[in-house]
């Protein structure tokens, strides 16, 4: 049992490697962090930046070839040393997750309403049989439209947006203790998208979900997110309260992410993108992986890797120039 | 649906046509029958006679008009050789041809789809090299070897099984093995492929991070998508093994349709040819299209958009 005060998820030291051991390609490096029961956190971060491989090891949904170091633990569980069955029941279950592409997350070939009784049934861990209306159930607490239709179609008759509603429902129908929503809004329609969002934080707030959303699109995680993780090339950059983050972010990286942000208000959308490329993940520098491209890195940067720095309360942040309280 | 069926039949019916123009004067390209009809002692006049009886002496476009008309009756014409209707013939020589192609199709799926599977769900194992071993194997040799050797083996070095002829279940197992093993090669390599395609899917990876037990989200999920493609395949095998099984019916002296055929070109009998020829191409017409409904039934974005 977990006590109410006590974190849903706790990583440490997290480290995630493929390819040959003499060369390796580090997705993952010396990930820590730490999740609260109800949370809702936003990942964010460039393709590449590891955060999707980051949740698939949460969710052990790793390739073999990958190798994993570091503790991975959920509600006092080591997830890492969980046997496949082990882990398995608790997939779906106590922790689930919707992946990036709604339009083929659903098999082609049988019925929204068979893939949902299917979920149910695995939920019912007696073999207990499902009641006949609780895929309607589900369709309905996501807002889907004529729910009752649904059920008897298949997934090509649906849009974008009603897949990722199904896909929600499913990975929610357990009522999970924790979702992690990888993209959940890349793929949909600017209109869909806030909707979507919305279904995140009902479930939080009537089931207590803890919510992991990553995300390369910061609006979606200052419209919903507590707090605000930034990775790149592998590593977090920088952590803190999403209010907080937005308000002054501390990472050079950060604020050119947040720098690319369009904003509605203006009359212009002006995207203002990072000059220079996401480093080789395989031939990282000895020091930050972003000071290539940071408008203001030192010889001391490209030198050494940064350490944890605290900013203010529970923000920290992985850069020398903020640690010394110069910041850009 | 029923206007599918109704545009694939018409579709059918239009092949088959333009078939019977096809075969009719590719038949009489070998030659005039004549000669390996008769013995050849007979007189010009014998010739003549025989020519009149089969129509063989008026010009092709009228000999045509006649033969479409006795066949839209089911009428194929006698055997020059044997005397007695080609279509009879042809449907005592199809029965062992279908039986053999059916049993050697189940042989090919039990053997194929398991091990493709078995190879997908392991990749880079031993198994997994195994199989693309058996399947290479497979795939390079010939029947006429492998039928011989496994008579060699089975018929000769240890004399379990009979090398040839027809009607026991004893008789079955050379030939289906010859071809079930020949055609397993590549149903072993297309479910292999497919699986592993199938098993990459955004919803086998969603439904594994549902919790879906595994066997479900291999045998319901990815097999089932995987099929599509093999079963397509499927059917164009069959429809080889009727018309073109003829090396392993020689071998195995299996009174298959494939052997009457090259024995009816060999003696210029153009009603078995035509009759032999037709009857195969309804067959296999026949297969593609419960293949294409079976699709329809498999898949429902074919039946329903």
């Amino acid at each position: 049992m977990t006590l109410p005060n006590e974190p849903l998820l706790v990583v440490r030291g997290l480290n995630i490697e493929f390819g040959p051991p003499e060369r390796p390609v580090r997705a993952v490096a010396d990930a820590d962090l730490t999740l609260a029961p109800g949370e809702i956190l936003g990942i964010a971060g460039e393709s590449g930046s590891g955060k999707t491989t980051l949740c698939s090891a949460i969710m052990r949904t790793l390739p073999r070839s990958a190798r994993v170091s570091g503790r991975v633990e959920f509600a006092g569980k080591e997830l890492l040393s969980l046997s496949e069955r082990e882990m398995a029941r608790l997939r779906g279950r106590d922790l689930s997750m919707v992946l990036q592409n709604p339009m083929t997350s659903l098999d082609p070939l049988y019925t929204i309403g068979n893939q949902l009784e299917e979920v149910l049934r695995e939920r019912r861990r007696g073999g207990a049989e499902v009641r006949p209306g609780g895929a309607v159930e589900v369709l309905r607490r996501v807002h889907l439209t004529a729910p009752e239709l649904r059920v008897r179609q298949y997934p090509h008759q649906l849009s974008g947006g009603m897949r990722q509603r199904v896909l929600v429902g499913m990975a929610t129908a357990a009522a999970p203790r924790l979702l992690i929503a990888d993209e959940p809004t890349t793929a949909l329609d600017a209109s869909i998208q806030d909707e979507i969002l919305i279904l995140f934080r009902e479930l939080r707030d009537t089931a207590g979900s803890a919510v992991v959303i990553v995300t390369h699109d910061l609006s979606a995680i200052r419209r919903l997110s507590d707090r605000v993780i930034i990775m790149y090339a592998g590593r977090i950059v920088e952590e803190g309260p999403t209010a907080e983050v937005f308000r002054a972010p501390r990472h050079p990286y950060t604020r050119a992410l947040l720098g690319s942000l369009p904003r509605i208000e203006d009359e212009e959308v002006v995207l203002q993108p990072i000059p220079g490329q996401v480093p080789d993940l395989a031939r990282l520098p000895p020091g930050c992986a972003f000071a290539a491209r940071c408008p203001v890195a030192l010889d001391a940067c490209r030198a050494e890797r940064p350490q944890e720095s605290t900013v203010g309360e529970r923000h920290r942040v992985f850069c020398w120039q903020a640690a010394a309280g110069g910041a850009a | 649906m029923a206007r599918f069926i109704l545009t694939r039949l018409g579709q059918t019916l239009v092949t088959l046509a333009l078939l019977t123009i096809l075969i009719f004067v590719l038949a009489r390209l070998t030659g005039d029958p004549t000669p390996l009809v008769l013995p050849s002692e007979a007189t010009e006049a014998d010739r003549a006679f025989f020519r009149e009886q089969y129509g063989l002496d008026r010009p092709i476009h009228e000999q045509y008009v006649v033969f479409l008309r006795n066949v839209l009756h089911g009428d194929f014409g006698i055997s020059f050789r044997y005397r007695e209707p080609a279509f009879n013939l042809v449907l005592m020589a199809i029965g062992p041809t279908l039986q053999l192609a059916g049993v050697s199709m189940l042989v090919a799926v039990m053997l194929g789809l398991p091990l493709g599977i078995a190879a997908a769900l392991r990749p880079g194992s031993w198994l997994a090299a195994a199989v693309r071993a058996y399947a290479s194997f497979g795939q390079a040799v010939p029947t006429f070897w492998s039928g011989l050797m496994l008579i060699f083996l089975f018929a000769i070095t240890l004399p379990l099984l009979p090398s040839s002829g027809y009607g026991e279940v004893e008789n079955f197992v050379l030939p289906a093995v010859t071809l079930g093993f020949y055609a397993s090669a590549s149903v072993t390599m297309l479910t292999w492929a497919n699986m592993t395609e199938a098993l990459r899917s955004d919803f086998v990876q969603m439904e594994r991070v549902l919790g879906i037990p595994r066997r479900l989200i291999v045998l319901k999920h990815a097999l089932r998508n995987a099929s599509l493609p093999i079963v397509t395949y499927l059917g164009l095998q069959f429809g080889l093994l009727l018309g073109g099984a003829v090396v392993t019916e020689r071998v195995f002296a299996w009174p298959g349709v494939g052997q009457m055929l090259v024995d009816a070109i060999l003696n210029r009998d153009y009603p078995v040819v035509q009759a032999a020829v037709m009857l195969t191409a309804v067959l296999v017409m026949t297969i593609n299209l419960a293949v294409d409904l079976l699709y329809a039934v498999l898949d429902p974005r074919v039946s329903r958009s």
